[in-house]
């Protein structure tokens, strides 16, 4: 009679963790419906025309005779700073990851880990007050632009916030190199830098690849560092040092202003829809490549 | 004692080592020393107004002086709604993966799912917290839409750090339970689990960091700038009311709020990386004392 | 004389690579059953299959039947039962991270005894019969594994008896410990001889000569020979491979 009663409580707690376990699936999935959800009455929308949505720069979603929505400006806002940041943070971030993996010292290499993890850990919102504060004065002091918010700006909060992701998952694939690489290169007389150069980083490609391509999903998808501190301007942006709009600062700029089930609000819904899919492959992508590493 | 000749070859060879040495030391601190001065900067513009009154008094002045703490408690009730909900979630999300799962597609699926729900732009979370909880489920701009929506969103978090703590407990400890007599749970719930009391220490700790400095979820699930509540309470906010919060209001202060003294704002973000640091210190803690405590 | 345990036609598959093939035999009650054989041989997998902890392992497909005291264990059945049927003392002496008392109440614990009293004396009566008691009885709160190797296999086989199994399965228990306690773990295993039956794997062949009453050889997954320890270690054997492997020629 116990044992019956303990079989049915060990099933009915197995049943919870089966279920918790697939919860992550369920969010994933729910995430993506409700977010189609509220977007889909523009399916029927006669005011509303895909191809103006994707490929049109005009976004007047409160005109009073035609309004527009397209989205044109945002993908280029967003390319255009993720773009300059990657450029910024790759290199300096495999850097710094190959210099705390395989140059510095045990003790240090602690410190630097250490002060990697609180970095990684400052929310995005304080960053976003850095750069209107701090950053956007340094910018009109020592360029010729009229206000400090824009591109640059951007592209420099996104370095700084996605450099301790791309060095801690860098260090993460130096790692997994077994060490016995590192030492047969070193018995052929090999320095440390021709070791890492010709041995390390082409074994730890795969998993180097999937942190560049995890830090630019991030980047893509970072919104309230980049609504504080580019600027309002909705256009293609001609210089570094124009104000842009991302998709995503547009989305969390005007979301409190549309009102709700309107044309307007579904198009929001909509852009979330397109952010969505876009980071899903870029994750998708990373995921595949991390795996080849930990199967190599 | 064999002489070693230097020759040529072995001069440049050496020459280049240092110079990647000092390059890669450069970008080391080239990356350090911004990052370090903006935090420095942060700490001096703020410290004209950070104090414990600060911390403990409420906006006044049409949010222009005084203290923060409305927003603070509200920080530390969304947090704490957010944890209640994505631990046992996440933990048991963990066990599955690591005590029961196969190698089969719907769990590559899960895995998979885990990554991206990860990756997931908060701006996207937060149209989801709207269009599910705030619409969908009725529950309105309030504390717990915004809580499960963080919920949701940190769960990754906690789903990682317990999945790490339980497979670094060894196979032979789970194997010696087995033949025992003891079942998968009970195996889980005597051996696995007590074993991994600190990673899921670290994981949850990690959560609450996280949960504390999300703006954009939040902002339009129920946080807002002002809510009147009794000053000095220490339970001001019902679940279906709005609270405010750090983060939100530091962003409205900032990008919203003329006429404010700088070092308001900057005491605001003082604040909340504080309180930011503080908590993932405890976790690096707990995880050095692990580490010790194993050799 | 009655067979506690009955095996027909038992194959094991490793993702399609066969571990195991069409074995056959039986453990008769109150005896030593001696299984030799060389590494890779299938002997810790057959054990594995016994008590239903190669279902844990998610590549093995188990084929066959297994009856224990005339009950068929090798379908459907309550495996945790099983499990505390057949004790197991596994190769390398690691215990539960658990302290000294608790690795020995594990199991009752685990089959719903709560009674403070029972458990105590189980561990007692336990410790005593692997000879451990004298040396941890001043100290069962420590931790188990700050005892020595020798100290630890001992507690396994303390653990193992704490369930009052029918059989008990030791998987080459000797070759992580020092000779002395080996020496007097086999004591033991003659002691136990009249209340369980006993499966010893072990690839110390002068092992199975001293304890076994009779003795299996396992070669790559099939039973070679099996008959009374005396007449196989005299050289009266049915294949001359067995007679090979004993006299050192190979394995």
């Amino acid at each position: 009679m116990q044992r019956r009663w303990h079989k049915l409580s060990e099933a009915l707690i197995e049943s919870v963790i089966r279920v918790c376990g697939f919860s992550a699936v369920i969010f994933v999935l729910g995430i993506f419906f409700f977010v189609c959800r509220e977007a889909a009455p523009l399916w029927s929308e006669p005011s509303f025309h895909w191809t103006e949505f994707l490929f049109s720069i005009e976004w007047q979603p409160t005109s009073l005779h035609q309004k527009r929505y397209g989205v044109l400006a945002m993908i280029a806002g967003t390319l255009g700073i993720t773009l300059l940041s990657m450029l910024i943070a790759v290199p300096l971030g495999v850097g710094a990851a190959i210099y705390i993996s395989e140059f510095c010292s045990p003790r240090l290499r602690e410190i630097l880990k250490v002060l990697v993890e609180l970095l990684a850990a400052i929310p995005s919102v304080v960053w976003g007050f850095a750069g209107l504060t701090i950053i956007s004065r340094l910018i009109v002091r020592y360029t010729n632009a009229d206000v400090g918010v824009n591109l640059l700006n951007g592209a420099i909060l996104l370095a700084l916030m996605s450099i301790p992701v791309i060095v801690s998952l860098s260090e993460d694939a130096f790692k997994a190199v077994p060490d016995s690489y590192r030492e047969a290169a070193l018995a052929m007389g090999a320095t440390r830098w021709q070791t890492v150069w010709a041995v390390l980083l082409p074994a730890a490609r795969n998993g180097l690849i999937g942190a560049v391509l995890l830090g630019f999903g991030r980047s893509i998808g970072e919104t309230m560092a980049v609504l504080m501190a580019t600027g309002h301007a909705i256009n293609i942006p001609h210089s570094i040092l124009d104000p842009v709009r991302t998709l995503t600062a547009n989305i969390a700029a005007e979301l409190g202003e549309a009102p709700a089930q309107s044309t307007h609000y579904q198009v929001l819904f909509l852009i979330g829809v397109l952010l969505f899919l876009i980071t899903f492959s870029i994750n998708l992508a990373a995921g595949y490549f991390i795996r080849k590493e930990r199967h190599q | 004692m064999s002489r070693f000749l230097v020759t040529p070859q072995v001069a440049a060879k050496i020459r280049q080592e240092r110079i990647a040495h000092s390059v890669l030391a450069l970008i080391l601190v080239s990356i350090l020393i911004p990052l370090l001065a903006i935090v420095a900067y942060l700490f001096w513009r703020a410290a004209p107004a950070l104090s414990l009154d600060f911390l403990l008094s409420s906006p006044t002045l049409g949010m222009r002086e005084g203290g923060v703490w409305p927003a603070f408690v509200g920080t530390l009730y969304l947090v704490t709604i957010s944890l209640a909900v994505a631990a046992p979630l996440g933990i048991l999300a963990a066990v599955y993966l690591t005590e029961y799962a196969r190698e089969n597609w719907f769990n590559k699926a899960i895995n998979l799912a885990v990554l991206n729900l990860a990756g997931v732009p908060s701006i996207v979370h937060a149209l989801f917290g709207l269009g599910a909880f705030v619409y969908g489920a009725r529950i309105g701009f309030s504390v717990l839409s915004a809580s499960l929506t963080l919920a949701i969103m940190t769960m990754p978090v906690i789903i990682a750090s317990t999945r790490q703590a339980l497979l670094s407990v060894p196979h032979s400890y789970r194997e010696a339970s087995w033949n025992l007599g003891a079942s998968r749970w009970q195996t889980i719930r005597r051996i696995v689990l007590p074993n991994s009391i600190s990673g899921i220490l670290t994981g949850i700790i990690l959560q609450v960091s996280r949960a504390a400095g999300e703006t954009a979820p939040i902002m339009f699930t129920g946080a807002v700038f002002y809510k009147a509540i009794k000053p000095g309470t220490l339970f001001p906010y019902a679940l279906d009311e709005q609270c405010m919060a750090l983060s939100m209001h530091l962003y409205t202060l900032s990008t919203q709020t003329p006429g404010v003294d700088e070092s308001i704002p900057n005491a605001t973000a003082v604040l909340l990386l504080l309180l930011v640091f503080s908590v993932n210190s405890v976790a690096i803690a707990i995880r050095m004392l692990l580490r010790s405590r194993v050799r | 004389m009655s067979n506690r345990l009955e095996v027909h036609n038992l194959s094991l598959s490793y993702s399609g690579h066969r571990v195991l093939n069409d074995l056959s035999f039986d453990v008769r009650a109150n005896e030593i059953l001696a299984i030799i054989g060389p590494a890779q041989s299938g002997k810790s997998s057959l054990l594995r299959c016994l008590n239903r902890t190669i279902d844990f392992i998610p590549q093995a497909s188990m084929s066959g039947r297994v009856l224990l005291d005339g009950t068929v264990v090798s379908g459907k059945t309550d495996l945790d039962v099983l499990r505390r049927r057949i004790g197991m003392v596994s190769p390398l002496p690691v215990g539960l991270p658990l302290s000294i008392f608790e690795n020995v109440a594990f199991a009752p614990r685990c089959a719903g005894v709560s009674s403070r009293t029972e458990i105590a004396e189980t561990v007692e009566r336990c410790l005593r019969r692997a000879v451990l008691w004298d040396e941890v009885k001043d100290r069962l709160s420590l931790p188990g594994t700050q005892l020595s190797g020798g100290q630890q296999q001992r507690l396994t086989l303390a653990r193992a008896l704490s369930h009052n199994p029918e059989i008990l399965c030791l998987d080459e228990f000797s070759i992580a410990i020092d000779p002395v306690t080996t020496m007097r773990i086999e004591e033991v295993l003659r002691e136990l001889r009249p209340e369980l039956s006993i499966i010893l794997v072990t690839n110390l062949t002068q092992q199975a000569r001293r304890l076994g009453d009779r003795t299996m050889f396992l070669l790559n997954g099939e039973i070679v020979e099996l008959g009374p320890t005396d007449k196989i270690f005299s050289g009266v054997v049915q294949d001359p491979r067995t007679a090979d492997y004993i006299n050192g020629n190979f394995g």
